[in-house]
């Protein structure tokens, strides 16, 4: 890391993504693709404050750390998605208010 | 204003600028190509924190494959969007309370915390400077984390069989090519030898 580039700005713009990304379930309630793609945001804030401790304490073990939450995430989008395939193929919609079958 | 300083304050710049475009958009293939403009500049970011194998990383994982994906299913559901999109704003007000409030935590967290000095080079795996990043990754990788390691593919491998377990499905009724029974044809059901008068015909 730069010496000037500090610990807390990466701090700071980890923290406005992830509070992107939980504004972005909110205000995207009913369509679950974008609520997905919210997700992702979150997880790639998460990977970025590891990546920041990482340089700052000039120790590794962070850098594995966001390679397993990378590997994670990705493995999640995939389930997520499949999900919602067969969802709309069986429902013909992908509205989240929809999905109540189970009456949870 | 040195050029690092201000290469983060570009990336950051678009990232944020892209990540807030994804939640707001209205055309969800926009919302992914601005998650894509996202990630590349988070990888920017990773590059400049010295994490290079993971910035690439993000760039061939995200870009593409995880938001290829998104891009497939968005254009693949045939779905009345903008009819998901009313309503949107119903939401926005608790959403904004409940985003400011763990905004406000985030930055007094992130303001306040002091890391222990004896925490600093605790972690047991000092970055070499001497030694690129993905040389020091995969020493780590392939040794001390292989558990880990091999944990990360058994996750992807039963992600892998799920999604296909969950999308494949058979469907009855229509025609398929049958190589065994294709194979199977003798010339005694297939052929018949006829004697035609001449002049006649059939």
């Amino acid at each position: 890391m730069g010496l000037e580039i500090g610990l807390g700005h990466y701090l700071t713009v980890a923290a406005i993504l992830f509070t992107l990304g939980v504004f972005g379930i909110f205000i995207n309630r009913k369509n679950i693709i974008v609520i997905l793609m919210s997700v992702e945001l979150i997880l790639l804030a998460v990977n970025l404050n590891l990546v920041a401790f990482s340089a700052h304490l000039n120790d590794l073990q962070g850098q594995v750390f966001a390679l397993m939450i990378l590997t994670v995430a990705a493995a999640e989008a995939a389930i997520g998605l499949a999900i919602l395939v067969i969802f709309y193929r069986n429902r013909g919609t992908i509205a989240v208010e929809d999905v109540n079958m189970m009456k949870g | 204003m040195t050029l690092p300083l201000f290469f983060f304050y570009v990336f950051s710049a678009i990232t944020v600028a892209s990540a807030f475009m994804v939640i707001s958009a209205r055309n969800p293939v926009h919302a992914v190509l601005f998650l894509i403009l996202a990630f590349v500049n988070a990888a920017g970011l990773f590059m400049l924190a010295g994490a290079e194998f993971l910035a690439l990383l993000l760039i061939v994982v995200y870009v593409g494959a995880v938001a290829v994906l998104f891009l497939f299913v968005v254009m693949m559901i045939d779905v009345d969007f903008a009819e998901l999109k009313s309503g949107l704003l119903s939401y926005a007000p608790i959403g904004m309370v409940v985003g400011a409030i763990l905004f406000l935590e985030l930055l007094l967290v992130a303001g306040s915390f002091v890391i222990a000095p004896d925490v600093v080079g605790a972690g047991g795996l000092p970055i070499d400077a001497t030694m690129d990043n993905t040389r020091a990754l995969g020493l780590v990788l392939y040794t001390r984390y292989v558990f880990l390691f091999q944990g990360a593919a058994a996750v992807l491998l039963v992600a892998m069989i799920g999604a296909i377990v969950l999308t494949l499905r058979h469907r009855t009724g229509i025609k398929r090519q049958s190589t065994a029974s294709q194979l199977g044809r003798k010339p005694s059901e297939t052929v018949r030898n006829v004697k035609v008068k001449s002049g006649q015909g059939l």
